[in-house]
């Protein structure tokens, strides 16, 4: 196999390379916090009488607290802030979807590759 | 000869060749992974306690910790084998083929340079929280803390990784101290485990609730395969990547232990959850000034060393990309006096200030998080294609990990809870960087790729792989 001769960049190509991969990392990072998409499905379940029992805490837990600087009325939105888990079946379908799609191109095209490495490093043995 | 001294590559300056210099022991892989790792037991694994409860902490704190032993067992077989810089990026390149290795550089990268964020964001925040001023803000210290670093491994990695040794060993031995300090063999004196873990709080969202658990759980040994890393800058690399890497791994499963051991039986779980300071916290709550005074130090100390070592392995993941003409060969620069991948750290020191700035504790932690489970999905098949090309005795490998195939079937399988972890939680950020990750392959693999050289990307002196 004839050896590959790859083309020199110059370097006006190689700052708009570095520019492209920037861009890219801030996109993806930055636009999910940006639309607010990030965090679980958390809230506030209130109660109305806000004391340690109400709150489910035991005299040992309410010690706890209070050492903490808490009341049971500051406490309160901690306590009760929880979790709704609810799995979103499209969501879920779409994430899978893409996970699935994206390893499978990572390993054909990556196989694509390496043949031609191979063949190149390999060719006279 | 050992594999390594024969692939060790260089980098041309002013005409001078260069290369990363061999300098570092056992002791310092030792110190770049649990130093990169130990400050997910000072912050970041108590959220698996708001995902799921205090038991669930507990079970993904073992579950979790088989995963990562087998990534330790996975990657000291690598590694001891392709003893290159960029660690998991060289097995890859070596082992799947370019593209893969270009991804996994960059999951390298991600992982890092968010912990990194993360890091220095619990640094900036323990400081104003005992500083208890009003108006002071992070942001100075952070700042400081991200430069300050940066100017360290820009100026020689072994000081860089003598400094995280110190430093690592300090906070470990903190955590040892607290153990035996609240009398651990005893319950009721300092300790109430039963009275704050009961059968009605121990799991509140039930099991759903452990497996979203897993995507903090993930939090206690994060960065442990850093090792990796140092490969083309230890002296002896079969020796002492395995032996840095498994010890490191042992160390850690020590101090989950003991860490949850100890908050547990401190606090109740929904304060446990939410805390960022939660062994600084489980000091001040055992009453006395002088644990309180060492946990602070200690997470500030802890801190110091993952953010150290953070930017030590990303910059050589980035490097490495260079020298291989992934990105411009400009990254591939080695400093001609310090012998450090210079470029390559003053270049992502700006990337790693602004998401300081714009993204929560939280939500860093959940970025490297995301890059890292994509990093050990590739791992698990990384390991089966590398025993199929290279089946053993037909190249010389520095350790052999037993039970194959099972560490890669456990880790495949804790990475695919993960995911769904993750989803719970994450689930449109994941699908954003896997949409990222998708579109930067195509631009590598249509476009970029062309300036790379097809064969002289396979360095190692193994025979032809089989099936090709």
């Amino acid at each position: 196999m004839a050896r590959y001769i790859p083309p020199e960049q110059n370097k006006a190509g190689q700052i708009l390379d570095i520019a492209v991969v920037v861009v890219a990392i801030f996109v993806a990072l930055w636009l999910p916090l940006k639309l607010g998409l990030a965090g679980a499905a958390k809230s506030i379940d209130p109660l109305d009488a806000k004391t340690w029992d109400a709150l489910g805490q035991n005299a040992t837990m309410a010690s706890i607290w209070e050492k903490l600087g808490y009341t049971p009325e500051t406490a309160h939105d901690i306590i009760q802030n929880r979790f709704h888990y609810i799995i979103d079946w499209p969501t879920l379908i779409i994430m899978a979807i893409v996970l699935v799609a994206y390893f499978v191109f990572l390993f054909r095209a990556s196989d694509k590759e390496y043949r031609d490495v191979i063949n190149e490093k390999f060719d006279d043995k | 000869m050992t594999a390594a001294v024969e692939t060790a590559q260089t980098t041309t300056i002013h005409g001078d060749r260069v290369s990363l210099l061999r300098v570092l022991g056992p002791a310092h892989v030792w110190a770049l992974g649990v130093g990169i790792v130990l400050v997910g037991e000072f912050t970041g694994w108590n959220f698996s306690a708001d995902k799921g409860g205090a038991l669930a902490a507990l079970i993904v704190c073992w579950v979790v910790g088989l995963l990562y032993t087998s990534v330790a067992m996975i990657d000291s077989e690598v590694t001891s084998t392709v003893a290159a810089a960029g660690g998991q990026y060289a097995q890859a390149k070596h082992i799947v083929g370019p593209l893969m290795a270009f991804n996994v550089a960059l999951f390298l990268v991600f992982a890092y340079t968010m912990l990194e964020v993360s890091d220095a964001i619990l640094l900036g925040d323990t400081i104003v929280a005992k500083a208890g001023i009003e108006g002071l803000t992070h942001n100075s210290f952070i700042a400081a803390t991200i430069v300050v670093l940066a100017w360290l491994n820009y100026r020689g990695v072994l000081m860089t990784l003598n400094v995280n040794f110190v430093i690592t060993a300090i906070a470990y031995v903190s955590i040892v101290i607290l153990f035996f300090s609240v009398s651990p063999w005893t319950q009721g004196a300092v300790l109430k485990l039963n009275e704050l873990v009961t059968p009605g709080n121990a799991l509140p969202y039930g099991w759903i609730g452990v497996i979203a658990a897993f995507q903090f759980g993930i939090w206690y040994y994060l960065g442990i395969e850093g090792t990796t890393q140092a490969a083309e800058e230890v002296r002896s690399p079969a020796r002492s990547l395995p032996y840095g890497t498994m010890a490191g791994m042992i160390t850690l499963l020590i101090a989950a232990a003991m860490t949850w051991y100890v908050c547990a039986s401190l606090m109740p779980w929904e304060y446990l959850g939410i805390t960022y300071y939660p062994l600084w916290d489980a000091g001040k709550l055992t009453g006395s000034p002088l644990l309180e005074n060492l946990l602070f130090i200690a997470t500030l100390l802890a801190a110091l060393a993952s953010a150290n070592g953070c930017i030590n392995d990303a910059a050589r993941a980035w490097f490495s990309l260079g020298r291989d003409r992934y990105l411009p060969s400009w990254f591939s620069a080695v400093h001609p006096k310090y012998r450090t991948p210079y470029r390559s750290i003053l270049f992502l020191l700006p990337i790693a200030l602004a998401f300081a700035f714009i993204a929560d504790l939280n939500q860093a932690i959940t970025f490297s998080i995301l890059s890292g489970v994509l990093q050990y999905t590739f791992m698990s098949i990384n390991i089966m294609m590398f025993r199929k090309k290279w089946p053993l005795g037909s190249i010389r490998r520095g350790y052999t990990h037993p039970f194959h195939p099972l560490p890669a079937i456990v880790l495949f399988c804790l990475c695919m809870v993960t995911f769904f972890a993750i989803f719970l939680g994450f689930g449109s950020q994941l699908i954003a960087m896997t949409v990222f990750y998708f579109l930067i392959s195509l631009w590598f693999h249509f476009y970029r790729y062309k300036f790379v050289r097809r064969g002289d990307q396979f360095s190692m002196p193994w025979p032809k792989p089989q099936g090709y």
